[in-house]
């Protein structure tokens, strides 16, 4: 019994990305066509070509969100959901089903179509329940983690403010950089610190932008990859973590942590074989929902030494030009959260930048890349890792 | 013979200050945006049963019923977690139906049947009008029993039934209305003196005798007639409630009443008169079994701990007569009628889960132990009553609420388990982590025409 992994066995030899942000004018189904689209055309295949499709969605029901758009002609589309971390959940079944040798091309699909809902943030859709589930918003329940960190391990509330602060900042000037990205303006410290509140510590500004968008990826096993680019990447670790959500049970859990990414990343890391994820990865796109997640997720993945990553922060050490840069396109803080797209987002990131195509925001040589997408609440969550390299 | 065995009363925690709408001195309790006539008399229930025996009949009397149609009393029976063969019944329409409701549970009392006659109202009067200066939120409850076991015993009482429209309410009408009040109390009052006459005759007991009036009537002029036909001095009828609480429907004889068994001392004759679309009057003695009979909490307690800087503004809305920009967030879903009845004790009664094996409390109680993984072995435990602390928390903006931002905690119990909920009757910045709380039983919201009651956590009142 254990996880064993994928290691080196699967490429993905096309990607498309499409720009995210308001797009009143594009459906879902403008969005998944302009992104495989854009994945086919990055691969030099045609739709024909790809034997299965996985399609991540929180809001679209079953393959013929994907099928009837694209006019797929009778292949098998798996409609995933796994809330936040959807996107990456189709890349990780449509990574699975080639390594198993089912088939030979597959595509991972991600989109949301979330501004024609009419309200602001976002909002999840639960079966008929007894009503007596906590009915905290998304803010509110990440925004537990701000005063926990600070009392834990004693930085003062001016001190957890700026260290949030400058995670946005930070994203917003990575985002600056991303042409695709929902939010393409540099935003100061001053006016992240007194945005209006949300909830908690939390500003406008330490909120991830709510948007549309698509992504999309083709897939292949390692040995065929160059029959399709000269420039592969491929997966060194897939891992994720589903809990029992003992966080909401338990006294001793003090939100300082999340007990699935902790899970996940030490099952990624064995399966790529990483001992120091510190000095081992490059780069990484983490979920930065909410800002100070971003800086409870460099301890959970080991990025920091727990209860110093707010030092690393302010050292910037996370900032492009930093040791480690987090988040290069932007994160979900800037170049938004499509709900299904953003796992995929992730990974097209480290597609540019494992390629050299990151242009302004490029890098210098990067190794291994890691993706890290979650969905739930402290507490309560599910957490997914890749780990992606040359 | 029959009695009244123990007592509970509630107070909500917000107060309207009367010169908030330019109607004088004093203030008015408002029932929160969370609470209805339901809620607040499964709050003043809780600390009535404390104790007691487990009754056989409940009845429950309201002039706000939050259903106009589908038992409200049920859902008090529930939220008590009193057995399923208890009987229920409901009064209303008027507001007597709260001294109608404990003389008819004497009477069930009498033929053997404990019963727990609860009176509450949320009474919503017509802006710039008496009934909203005057009117209050409030709920009383009383167990009656047994003669021996009584604080309070019964040893008069008469009954007349008036048709006239003095005050009255169509379905669907937020406001009542009432006539000339000169001429509902011309029509009352000979009404009310012959009653008085009745009950005092058959308890065989003076109006000079008697420790305590208390008179309720939806028509002031009737109230006020009463001291002079009966030559009563001012210690026995003064009503201090009036200008705190103010008249609160069904609830405010026994509100009154409550307030007088606080510090009433054996031997006290009480009398108690309601005088709407006819009379009910009771003429009660207390007993010596007061002093061990009385509940956790006074009406003055009650009175003590409350924010009296409600806004009008926010009155209006909670009361759904001001139109409001709502939250730009989905409505809440209504809950799920069969999801409802699955989770039964712990959505309407906050019965919660210990897994005999590990000893881990899940909250609620789930089938798999979170701690050991035990299938099966969970043991329900009741939480209604458990303290608890805040182990932390946070202001939600986003919210939907009609009062944001939302104060939402994580709760960890004295007994084990931890709950995240929502905080009510709360100032955000009294709130800080180690916040003393207790559990109180709210209608979390309306959604689609189904009211959704759960419990949230309140700093300890």
């Amino acid at each position: 019994m254990a996880s064993n992994g994928i290691c080196d066995r699967v490429a993905i030899v096309g990607m498309g990305c499409t720009d995210f942000g308001e797009l009143w004018g594009q459906s879902a189904s403008d969005l998944l066509i302009d992104a495989t689209t854009q994945a086919f055309s990055s691969a030099g295949v045609e739709k024909e070509q790809v034997d299965a499709y996985w399609l991540g969605t929180a809001r679209g029901y079953s393959g013929r969100a994907l099928s009837e758009p694209l006019k797929i002609q009778y292949k098998p589309v798996t409609r995933v959901e796994n809330m936040c971390a959807t996107g990456s959940e189709a890349i990780r079944n449509a990574a699975y089903a080639v390594a198993s040798g089912a088939y030979d091309l597959v595509a991972a699909v991600g989109v949301e179509k979330i501004k024609d809902y009419g309200f602001a943030g976002l909002a999840g859709i639960l079966p008929p329940s007894d009503g007596t589930a906590s009915t905290m918003s998304p803010p509110a329940t990440f925004a537990l983690l701000v005063p926990a960190y600070a009392q834990k391990f004693g930085v003062d509330e001016a001190k957890m403010k700026e260290v949030i602060s400058r995670i946005a900042w930070k994203n917003h000037c990575n985002g600056a950089k991303n042409p695709k990205a929902q939010y393409r303006s540099e935003v100061s410290m001053e006016k992240i610190m007194n945005s209006p509140r949300v909830a908690g510590e939390f500003g406008i500004f330490d909120c991830s932008g709510v948007s549309d968008g698509a992504a999309a990826a083709i897939l292949c096993r390692a040995e065929d990859a160059h029959r399709y680019t000269d420039s592969p990447i491929f997966i060194k670790a897939l891992a994720f973590s589903a809990g029992p959500g003992e966080g909401y049970a338990s006294q001793d859990y003090d939100f300082t942590t999340f007990p699935e990414v902790v899970a996940s990343a030490k099952d990624a890391y064995k399966q790529a074989g990483i001992v120091d994820p510190r000095e081992e990865i490059s780069m990484a796109e983490v979920h930065d929902c909410f800002t100070v997640t971003e800086l409870v997720l460099m301890e959970d993945m080991g990025f920091s030494p727990r209860g110093q990553g707010w030092k690393d922060v302010l050292d910037g050490r996370f900032d492009l030009d930093g040791a480690q840069p987090i988040n290069t396109d932007g994160g979900l803080k800037s170049f938004g959260h499509p709900i299904g797209a953003s796992g995929l987002r992730m990974m097209y990131e480290m597609w540019l930048q494992l390629r050299g195509e990151a242009g302004e925001r490029q890098i210098k040589a990067p190794g291994m890349g890691l993706t890290h997408n979650l969905g739930g609440a402290p507490g309560s969550c599910v957490s997914f890792i890749s780990i992606i390299g040359t | 013979m029959s009695g009244i065995i123990r007592y509970g009363s509630y107070i909500p925690y917000f107060r309207l200050k009367k010169s908030a709408f330019g109607a004088g001195r004093g203030e008015r309790a408002v029932a929160s945006y969370d609470e209805d006539s339901v809620s607040m008399a499964v709050e003043a229930a809780r600390d009535a049963l404390r104790g007691a025996c487990i009754p056989d009949s409940l009845i429950f009397a309201t002039t706000s019923p939050p259903y106009a149609e589908k038992l409200n009393s049920a859902t008090i029976a529930a939220a008590l977690d009193l057995p399923g063969e208890t009987r229920s019944l409901e009064l209303g329409a008027c507001s007597r139906m709260g001294l109608s409701g404990l003389i008819l549970g004497l009477d069930l009392a009498r033929s053997g049947e404990a019963t727990l006659v609860c009176a509450a109202d949320v009474v919503i009067g017509a802006p710039g009008g008496a009934r909203e200066s005057g009117s209050g939120d409030a709920a009383a409850v009383f167990l009656t029993g047994k003669n021996e076991d009584s604080i309070a015993v019964l040893k008069g009482r008469a009954s007349a039934t008036t048709e006239l429209i003095d005050v009255w309410r169509l379905p669907g009408d937020q406001f009542a209305r009432q006539w000339e009040e000169r001429f509902g109390a011309d029509v009352l009052s000979p009404v009310m003196m012959d009653a008085i006459t009745r009950a005092l005759k058959q308890a065989g007991v003076q109006a000079s005798e008697l420790n305590r009036v208390i008179v309720d009537s939806a028509n002031p002029r009737v109230t006020a007639a009463v001291p002079r036909a009966m030559k009563l001095t001012p210690e026995q009828y003064s009503n201090p409630l009036q200008n705190t609480v103010g008249r609160s429907g069904t609830a405010n004889i026994g509100l009154q009443l409550a307030f007088t068994l606080d510090s009433a001392r054996p031997g006290d004759l009480l009398l108690l008169i309601s005088a709407v679309d006819g009379c009910d009057v009771l003429v009660l003695e207390v007993t010596e079994n007061i002093h061990a009979g009385r509940p956790q909490r006074t009406v003055e307690q009650w009175l003590a701990s409350k924010s009296a800087d409600l806004d009008y503004h926010s009155y209006l809305k909670w009361r759904g007569i001001m139109p409001f920009e709502p939250p730009r967030r989905p409505e809440p879903e209504r809950p799920a009628a069969p999801a409802s009845v699955r989770s039964g004790r712990w959505k309407m009664a906050f019965v919660g889960g210990r897994c005999q094996v590990c000893d881990k409390v899940n909250l609620p109680a789930q089938r798999v132990c979170v701690k050991c993984g035990a299938i099966d072995k969970m043991r329900e435990e009741p939480y209604a009553d458990a303290l608890g602390r805040v182990a932390t928390y946070t202001l939600d903006h986003l919210a939907y609420s009609l009062q944001p931002p939302v104060v939402a905690a994580v709760v960890d119990y004295e007994q084990g388990g931890r709950l995240s909920c929502e905080l009510t009757d709360v100032k955000p910045t009294d709130v800080g982590i180690g916040t003393e709380l207790e559990m109180t039983f709210r209608r979390l919201y309306t959604g689609q025409g189904i009211h959704n009651y759960f419990w949230k956590a309140r700093p300890k009142r």
